[in-house]
């Protein structure tokens, strides 16, 4: 099964909410949409869904033209953020609520809402209305309902948002197991990069009502195409400075100058950004090829696994991630040492050139 | 350790005193009234439960309280799904929210005599706009000051415009208080518009609509000013609701005793019916 959008397009009120999106999307993996708070996700989903109408473009579920279908013509689930059930059905009726608008025959309902309490582990609730639940076991609950459908999509719109971080780790858990081998696409919708590294499949790196990069997670997270999408999906903040290449040199301020090697050193001459993860932004020196950086300390967090220190570099603020513990001392000058094997290079348009 | 002593009297006192003035010395008096019988000049004489009795053996009362029921029947059988059908057709964003909430509240604004005195002038046959417009234009014979069912109706519908928004205030404050995600639920569910009303905005007015039954229940019961100011209880009794009926009783014939014993019976009608409506209506959400 898939889901294809060519050149979708979404406006209200004038203002572009969704500028053009392609996409394939297919069974057999997670495909997460990842971005910021405001990026486009839930806009886009909503267009897949049929919730919304495309201004433009075309969408297609299995081959066939979705875009001016209703939404419960289309076979598709939607699992929100808020714990959506009916509620003064109980939990069984919630389940086999979207099987009896479809005119199941019952002992087809039975089976398929039975199947689908086991994987869930609700069978016990059963019975109960969804506010005598848990937060957990209302979003079972409405997972529950969409994997009963039996549809050709199932959009997850940041599902574990309100849930609290054990219960959200152990359903996240699950959620790749849980919809395997079922045959529908997965759509699933979250601004953390971790979720999208830890459920795997492909990504979708979404940005300003736009999809800036799409393909295998951790394809993309190794080679980001352009600026915003190594922002997007680095967490901490990836370190981005402007930078002067000349010759074989890289000078990002008077003091901070580095020799570029490989692809990055048959550049051009001229202004390129240079951006780099804070796990390779060091309070120790590994080596004498990393790039001594001296900034002011502004902020720092011990997780007690790791330490980061938010630091000032000439006009930007760069973020360093080390292992350890690390006595950084807020406001005072402190050494880092950048890995220039790990830089990403890119052009003023936001292009990665090397 | 645990200390047992009676401080928490203290604490009780303040509520108990503001109940007492406000509530059980007023009705102390009544109670005082119910139970003797007085000429004038403050001499009392015992009587019992003789008012009571009297009271309750009365056809004149048995009249009255029928009355009121129907009255206070039919209104809640059209204000309640009235207002929850103009609610539901409200819009719930946009330019017309504002302008449809403040129409809706403008009935409610105006004081009650205002009401009455409104419906009657709008309502005479002859010079009512209304009363004009039925007897002269659309040629309806209809004449609320002579005719019963007349007055019946311009009563009903005047309670009507009176306090239907009431319903629909709190009928639209459940609705949009339901996020939009259940509605995108339901529409990808294929839910029909019925579905919607039965098994999400129904579930989800509940509560405000308990409490929209109970002050309905509560102010058409005790209704007084508006029918008394429209026809003043008649034709006839006609229109005599309990509270018409009980100040003909008390400042009409001044008869002071009845009218003390009736408004206790009064009280407890009202009292009894409010909680069997809360009961049963909260009992539901138990099972």
């Amino acid at each position: 099964m898939t889901v294809e959008l060519k050149n979708v397009t979404k406006s209200v009120g004038g203002v572009e909410h969704i500028k053009p999106v392609s996409l394939r999307l297919e069974t057999g993996h997670f495909n997460v949409l990842l971005g910021e708070t405001g990026a486009g996700k839930t806009s886009l989903i909503k267009l897949m869904a049929g919730l919304d109408k495309a201004a433009s473009g075309q969408i297609l579920i299995n081959g066939q033209d979705v875009t001016r279908l209703n939404p419960q013509k289309r076979n598709i689930s939607l699992v929100h953020q808020f714990f959506v059930n009916y509620p003064h059905m109980t939990v069984y009726d919630n389940i086999a609520s979207p099987l009896k608008v479809a005119g199941m025959a019952k002992s087809e309902i039975r089976d398929r809402v039975e199947e689908a309490a086991k994987i869930l582990q609700l069978e016990p609730m059963l019975a109960r209305r969804p506010q005598e639940l848990s937060g957990g076991q209302q979003q079972r609950c409405a997972l529950a309902r969409a994997i009963a459908k039996e549809s050709s999509a199932v959009f997850l719109d940041e599902p574990l948002a309100n849930l609290d971080y054990k219960l959200r780790e152990e359903l996240r858990d699950q959620l790749p197991e849980l919809f395997a081998g079922r045959g529908a696409v997965v759509v699933y919708a979250t601004s953390e990069p971790e979720e999208a590294l830890l459920l795997g499949g492909h990504t979708a790196l979404m940005h300003d009502g736009t999809v800036t990069q799409f393909g295998p997670t951790a394809e993309i997270y190794r080679n980001p195409k352009n600026l915003a999408s190594a922002r997007v999906f680095s967490n901490p903040p990836i370190n981005a400075a402007p930078i002067t290449k000349q010759g074989t040199q890289a000078r990002l301020n008077a003091n901070v100058k580095w020799e570029l090697t490989g692809k990055a050193a048959d550049l051009a001459d001229g202004e390129y950004t240079v951006a780099v993860r804070p796990h390779y932004v060091s309070p120790i020196r590994h080596s004498a090829a990393h790039v001594p950086l001296t900034g002011t300390v502004q902020v720092t967090e011990l997780s007690g696994s790791e330490s980061s220190a938010h630091f000032t570099l000439g006009a930007e603020s760069w973020v360093s991630l080390a292992p350890g513990v690390h006595p950084y001392r807020v406001g005072e000058d402190h050494e880092f040492f950048m890995d220039p094997s790990k830089c990403f290079y890119f052009a003023p348009d936001g292009a990665l050139v090397a | 350790m645990k200390t047992e002593n009676q401080k928490a009297w203290f604490f009780v006192l303040p509520v108990l005193l503001l109940v007492a003035f406000n509530a059980l010395i007023p009705m102390m008096t009544v109670v005082n009234y119910s139970v003797q019988e007085t000429f004038g000049d403050n001499v009392f004489f015992w009587e019992g439960l003789g008012w009571f009795e009297q009271i309750l053996r009365s056809d004149r009362f048995h009249a009255a309280l029928g009355r009121q029921f129907l009255f206070t029947g039919m209104i809640l059988i059209i204000e309640i799904p009235l207002g929850v059908i103009i609610a539901l057709s409200m819009p719930r964003k946009g330019f017309w929210v504002p302008i449809c909430l403040v129409t809706m509240a403008l009935p409610m604004l105006i004081p009650w005599n205002v009401v009455g005195a409104m419906w009657n002038i709008f309502t005479l046959p002859d010079i009512g706009l209304l009363g004009y417009f039925m007897n002269h234009t659309l040629g309806i014979d209809y004449n609320m000051t002579q005719d019963p069912l007349a007055a019946w109706i311009t009563i009903i519908v005047m309670d009507v415009w009176h306090w239907t928004s009431l319903v629909v205030l709190l009928s639209y404050a459940g609705l949009v208080s339901i996020p939009d995600a259940y509605y995108q639920a339901a529409k990808i569910d294929g839910a029909s518009n019925w579905s919607v009303f039965r098994y999400i905005q129904l579930p989800k007015m509940k509560q405000v609509l308990t409490i929209a039954i109970l002050l309905r229940f509560m102010d058409s019961f005790n209704i007084y000013t508006e029918p008394f100011v429209l026809t003043g209880g008649g034709p006839g009794n006609s229109t005599t609701l309990l509270s018409i009926d009980l100040v003909k009783i008390a400042l009409g014939q001044f008869d002071l005793g009845p009218a003390a014993a009736m408004s206790l019976i009064y009280f407890a009608i009202t009292l009894l019916v409010s909680w069997l409506f809360y009961t049963l209506m909260t009992q539901n959400d138990q099972k």
